[in-house]
């Protein structure tokens, strides 16, 4: 008997071990195959084609420059689009908000994050474009500030969970506190709560610029996939064109090996080190913020 | 003199625990009265109707009449936010908020409007002397409060009441989580502040209760057994359930 619970035991945690391990093990896989597919890219491509400002691969210019200036142009708007409206909805949710309204928005965030994006942005398309076309007195509604509206409002859900979460962790003790010694409602959360919670807000933050950083569907439908460099800020209001994009619709056209085809890996790989950037950086904030509650246990 | 007189007073929760049965008593200014009894018994739901601080739980009906200095604190059109500027709290664990040592202390204060550096400079220094705390941290007031010990903590949280002068300090189980020296700190120094201010406890044990009250107040299950003279209390006291209580019979 204790003999058989002993065997258990061990195939049980060699298979969690096996677990662990693969997802390491595919992770350093993919990173193998970008690598293998796109840095060819630097050797065949010249320098000054790969960083020019022109992305038109047919007739061999391959300048990624207005695809990362379009990456970031609309992540940047969605970040600071969704920031307010997520961190707002959290604090409303955590604070605020009466216990049954709390109830029912917090399936409703849920759903909203479940939403594919495929469906936000045929939303877009019907709504959305149509719209700014319309009120902004644009030549097309495609533009960079559509996808923002779009990436925001998929970020926002996970924002909020995340950010609620961190919230909720607040001992409700710091809150009292606050009150007793005299301060309004508003004063507390913003000299209390939000403070306390404030790795995790920004676990949030970081984790909502992750995902809008990777969505392709709704963005490719929205912003009008024009490669140009965004030089002015009314750029914001002109169609753009995001790496994620570029991979996703061309990709399916590239003959195997080509040109073409290692930029586009290269792009991955951009992508790829983009997010790895952002995850070590919220991982840096959040163990920072771990080794200090440390020593106060200490 | 009076400070708080409290007659008939109900509190009962939403979900019908009732916590508060009747309870009337009169709270005498520069004492110490002190409030204890089994847990559950209504000690700290007492404490956080006298600073309104009850008005963020499940409160399903409140009754009876709490005079503060005259005024009626129950009336929904009270400014509550005045009233705990008044009456500050200390709660069981020190919770010292997310901020340096200065801004915890400060903090009451800068809610309240204050700009003036020096002001607010010296009324931090001030309430950190009182605090008896000065000495041990003068020379690092901007590091974080969570950096300092239990005990030291603690009392930044009594130096960030007293930074904002008030007339009555309620402390809820100050010293439980603390060790028998900075125990012990607490209590010489509540024996002092009792000067100036007036002094609600619930300690968290019989000794301190009789170690410390100038007034005594006996809560079981709610109800408001016994209230007299410390003296009274835990020499002779008249009823049963006290006498068993203190004798440690039963809680």
């Amino acid at each position: 008997m204790r003999q058989e619970k002993r065997k258990s035991d061990i195939i049980i945690s060699s298979v969690i071990k096996v677990c662990g391990y693969s997802s390491i093990l595919f992770v350093g896989l993919i990173l193998i195959f970008l690598l293998r597919e796109g840095l060819p890219a630097l050797k065949d491509v010249a320098f000054s084609t790969l960083f020019s400002v022109r992305w038109y691969p047919i007739e061999g210019y391959f300048g990624i420059l207005p695809l990362i200036l379009g990456t970031l142009l609309v992540t940047i708007s969605a970040t600071l689009i969704a920031l307010p409206f997520g961190i707002g909805t959290a604090l409303y949710m955590s604070e605020v908000a009466p216990r049954w309204i709390k109830e029912v928005l917090k399936p409703v965030v849920e759903i909203l994050a479940g939403i594919p994006s495929v469906v936000l942005g045929f939303i877009g398309i019907l709504v959305l474009v149509p719209f700014f076309r319309k009120f902004l007195d644009l030549p097309t509604g495609l533009t960079a500030f559509t996808g923002a509206i779009l990436l925001g409002l998929i970020s926002i859900p996970t924002i909020v969970s995340v950010a609620e979460d961190a919230l909720n962790n607040v001992p409700p003790a710091y809150r009292q506190a606050g009150l007793a010694l005299g301060a309004t409602r508003w004063q507390t959360i913003w000299g209390v709560t939000l403070p306390a919670a404030k790795t995790g807000v920004l676990t949030a933050v970081m984790l909502g610029i992750g995902r809008s950083l990777g969505e392709t569907m709704a963005v490719m439908m929205v912003t009008g996939n024009a490669p140009v460099l965004p030089t002015q800020i009314y750029a914001l209001f002109r169609p753009v064109r995001t790496m994620t994009a570029t991979i996703a619709s061309e990709m399916g056209e590239v003959a195997t090996g080509s040109q073409h085809y290692q930029v586009l890996f290269l792009i991955g790989i951009l992508l790829f080190v983009f997010s790895l950037v952002i995850n070590i950086v919220a991982s840096a904030v959040s163990t920072r913020q771990r080794k200090r509650s440390e020593r106060v246990l200490s | 003199m009076k400070k708080f007189s409290i007659q008939d007073l109900n509190v009962r929760y939403s979900d019908d625990n009732e916590s508060l049965r009747k309870v009337s008593m009169e709270i005498d200014s520069n004492a110490i009265t002190v409030l204890f009894g089994p847990a559950g018994g209504g000690k700290s739901t007492f404490l956080r109707v006298l600073n309104r601080l009850n008005d963020l739980a499940d409160v399903k009906e409140m009754t009876g009449q709490v005079l503060f200095n005259g005024i009626d604190i129950l009336d929904p059109k009270l400014d509550v936010i005045d009233l705990r500027r008044k009456i500050g709290m200390v709660f069981s664990r020190p919770v010292p908020l997310p901020l340096s040592i200065y801004e915890n202390v400060a903090y009451g204060l800068m809610m309240a409007g204050e700009r003036s550096k020096k002001k607010l400079d010296n009324a931090v220094e001030s309430a950190l002397r009182q605090a008896v705390l000065w000495d041990e941290v003068y020379d690092r007031l901007t590091s974080s409060a969570y950096a300092i010990s239990g005990g030291q903590q603690q009392r930044i949280c009594l130096a960030r009441v007293l930074a904002l002068e008030p007339e009555v300090i309620m402390l809820d189980e100050p010293t439980s989580a603390l060790d028998p020296v900075s125990t012990s700190k607490i209590e010489s120094l509540l024996t002092e502040l009792k000067e100036k201010y007036t002094i609600i406890l619930a300690p968290h044990n019989v000794q301190q209760a009789a170690r410390m009250a100038d007034y005594a107040a006996f809560f079981l299950m709610g109800e408001l057994i016994e209230f007299s003279s410390g003296k009274d209390m835990f020499l002779k006291p008249i009823d049963k359930r006290t006498q068993d209580y203190i004798t440690g019979r039963f809680g």
